[in-house]
């Protein structure tokens, strides 16, 4: 057990200069597909509430779809399934970046988290209270500005403890970028147990890593509503 | 037809998945009355393992979970079969899923059922004390139909993540859909690469069509369980 | 004064919440057909001395009497006291039935449901029994038969604190216990509940109601009790009570009343 620890230790974390592995491989990961997801989420949201039907169902139709398939079979259809087509193949820029594992894994993710994301940030904002809204209106804010200080900083900050879940279950589903060759902290504790034949120590580290980064989000997340949530907390008793 | 004579193999590779999902349902619904208990029961003995499982569970990755748990069970059925001097016996993907995903998803039915018991307003089991029911009857009549009515929005949004879970399982090796597509697949990779993107948004579409149909279910179950709750008006 | 003749006694009723002492030493005592009122400014610790008598708050010390038999209690460790017989305590529920400020009817079940359910569940009476005795107490607080099959959802305040009493008529209890049952219902409504609870005074049922209601009170009750502070500050017949109030701080409250 402990030659596995003292071969594989590197790995798990960080791997070598030229080829990253393990703990900043899923950190990459996670950050990159949270941070655009959530790019693309904002203005999907805005559509996603609008009243013109042909904005809003287009949306409806993407979120439905992305939320009601597994994300490994969407990552799937992405790493192998587009690849595969013809027209990507014929087109040198396409089939240059649908050929790299982790373009792909990104671009899987990316989508998957954008649906979810877009829908708890739609709901936060329908959730906004029509007083502030007609406030807004009443000293002649346009939608644009409405938005812009009003709905979404109330909105957002309204989404955060959903988001936060949203944010934990992305870093789980980091995981499934071991099965498209990515070198995450998964594909590590794989290859050190086959490795090895110690399964138990090899995934049980993986776990324990997972476990801190999941504890380190949730504190994060914590300190991040005592901030900007502060202004719901009940008075306190005198 | 376009599925290469497939069609059969994914048809079979749905009912396992609908058998797996349905089974560790029960599994993981059982295990968190079972947690749930534990954690309102006050007391310690009970309420510490039950807060260890849920945070454990939450905190790691189902996939790593699946293989750790698989693979160390493996490996120790193996050591004790070699110890004995009898032949390896190899874990059935299907039982191995139903256990870990029940095991998984047992710690989130857990945090749900406790949501929902804490949500029953205290009224209604004073009352059931005040007139002399016993604890069993309060528990029976009173506390768990309502609790299930607060529960049905956590179990239906379980049930859509187990559901989708499953498709996990086919790493391990078991024949479900994605199973099936990936089959398909090789099977036909001398007719051209298309026909992957093909099997693989038939995979899709046979969830959508799973999520869908259960999402209708739920509809139902929620109407049968709200009788008596006035509905806001949206 | 240890004569233990009547209904319903207590006798000094102690109860700390942490270092608030809710109740110091509070008595009463109930003869069968007497309706008696506790008045008393919030706080006063009226609430909790009612929810003592069936133990749905566990008192630190006193004593417990139903039809001479005193409730065993014993002291726990948190220095309360508990009942060292809960089958003894179920009996003694069961012949004691509440009527909640806020209702508690069962959510999920309809009007007559909730009415036979404690009798079906805990007295061991046939359905059609129940449900016969039932129809008879809805009834007889005025409701009509088509509220049955409602739910209490679908009731107004002042229906569903009928149907609670209808609840607590069905189990024939001995005492009946009153806490502040018109308290959580719009003004309109507190005019039929006190109706229906002055008919059953007059039926000769034995009553402990805590009430801010005045009226029912002076006009329905046989005595009083006015409860400041965790003691009892006076006590006695309504005329007097009312009429000619003794103490200083049971003057004031009179007073604040009018205003």
């Amino acid at each position: 057990m402990i030659d596995l620890v003292e071969q594989y230790w590197q790995q798990y974390l960080w791997g070598t200069a030229g080829h990253p592995t393990g703990l900043v491989i899923t950190l990459w990961l996670t950050i990159a597909s949270l941070a655009l997801g959530f790019s693309l989420a904002l203005p999907l949201a805005v559509l996603r509430v609008s009243k013109t039907w042909w904005l809003s169902v287009p949306v409806r139709v993407y979120t439905y779809v992305l939320r009601g398939t597994p994300l490994y079979v969407q990552l799937l259809l992405v790493y192998t399934g587009i690849y595969s087509l013809d027209a990507v193949r014929a087109t040198p820029v396409l089939n240059a970046f649908f050929r790299d594992a982790m373009n792909c894994t990104i671009l899987a993710f990316m989508l998957n988290t954008a649906a979810y994301t877009t829908e708890i940030f739609a709901g936060a904002i329908k959730a906004t209270t029509f007083g502030e809204i007609e406030a807004g209106r009443a000293c002649g804010m346009s939608n644009y500005t409405l938005y812009r200080r009003i709905i979404l900083p109330s909105a957002l900050r309204r989404a955060l403890p959903a988001y936060s879940n949203e944010v934990i279950l992305m870093l789980h589903a980091t995981t499934l970028a071991a099965t498209a060759t990515v070198p995450d902290i998964l594909k590590v504790a794989r290859s050190a147990s086959s490795d090895y034949y110690l399964p138990f120590v090899a995934y049980g580290i993986a776990s324990v890593l997972y476990l801190g980064i999941s504890f380190t989000l949730i504190w994060l997340f914590r300190r991040a509503e005592d901030k900007w949530l502060g202004y719901l907390r009940p008075v306190a008793a005198k | 037809m376009f599925l290469e004579g497939y069609g059969q193999q994914l048809w079979n590779g749905m009912l396992e998945t609908i058998r797996l999902a349905l089974l560790s349902l029960a599994l993981a619904f059982v295990l968190g009355l079972i947690g749930a208990a534990a954690k309102l029961s006050g007391n310690r003995w009970f309420a510490v393992p039950a807060n260890i499982y849920t945070t454990l569970i939450r905190g790691v990755p189902d996939l790593v979970l699946m293989l750790l748990l698989f693979y160390s069970f493996q490996d120790l059925l193996n050591r004790i079969t070699d110890a004995l001097s009898q032949p390896q016996f190899d874990i059935d993907p299907f039982i191995a899923g139903v256990c870990v995903l029940g095991f998984i998803y047992g710690a989130y039915f857990t945090e749900t059922f406790r949501g929902a018991f804490l949500a029953v307003p205290s009224g209604q089991l004073e009352a059931g004390v005040a007139y002399g029911l016993s604890g069993r009857q309060i528990f029976r009549r009173i506390l768990f139909p309502q609790m299930m009515r607060f529960a049905l929005p956590g179990i239906s949004n379980n049930w859509q993540v187990i559901l989708k879970a499953t498709a996990l399982v086919s790493i391990i090796g078991l024949h479900e859909v994605v199973k099936a597509a990936q089959d398909a697949i090789t099977g036909t990779s001398s007719k051209g690469a298309f026909h992957a993107f093909i099997f693989l948004a038939v995979a899709g579409l046979i969830y959508l069509g799973l999520t869908t149909f259960s999402n209708l279910l739920f509809l139902v179950l929620e109407r049968r369980y709200a009788l008596g709750v006035r509905q806001s008006e949206l | 004064m240890s004569t233990r003749d009547g209904t319903l006694v207590v006798e000094n009723l102690h109860k700390r919440y942490g270092k608030n002492e809710v109740l110091r030493g509070v008595s009463l005592r109930a003869k069968a057909g007497s309706v008696i009122s506790i008045i008393g400014s919030s706080g006063s610790g009226k609430s909790t001395f009612l929810r003592c008598i069936n133990f749905l708050e566990r008192p630190n010390a006193g004593r417990i009497f139903l039809n001479g038999e005193e409730i065993r209690m014993v002291p726990d460790k948190n220095g309360n006291l508990k009942v060292a017989d809960s089958g003894q305590l179920r009996r003694m529920r069961v012949k004691l039935a509440m009527v909640f400020q806020h209702f508690n009817l069962w959510l999920h079940l309809t009007a007559l449901e909730n009415v036979i359910e404690a009798p079906i569940h805990v007295l061991g009476l046939p359905r059609i029994d129940a449900i016969e005795r039932a129809r008879e107490n809805l009834a007889k607080v005025g409701l009509s038969r088509s509220v049955e099959t409602m739910y209490p959802a679908h009731l107004s305040g002042g229906q569903q604190q009928r149907v609670a009493i209808a609840r607590a008529l069905t189990m024939e209890p001995e005492v009946m216990l009153f806490d502040e049952p018109t308290s959580a219902l719009d003004p309109e409504l507190v005019g039929e509940v006190l109706r229906v609870m002055q008919r059953l005074a007059s039926e000769g049922r034995t009553m402990i109601v805590v009430t801010h209601e005045m009226s029912f009170a002076r006009n329905a009750s046989n005595h009083v009790i006015f409860l400041d502070n965790g003691i009892v500050e006076e006590e006695g017949a309504p005329d007097q009570i009312f009429q000619a109030p003794r103490s200083e701080r049971l003057k004031r409250f009179l007073a604040a009343l009018i205003k």
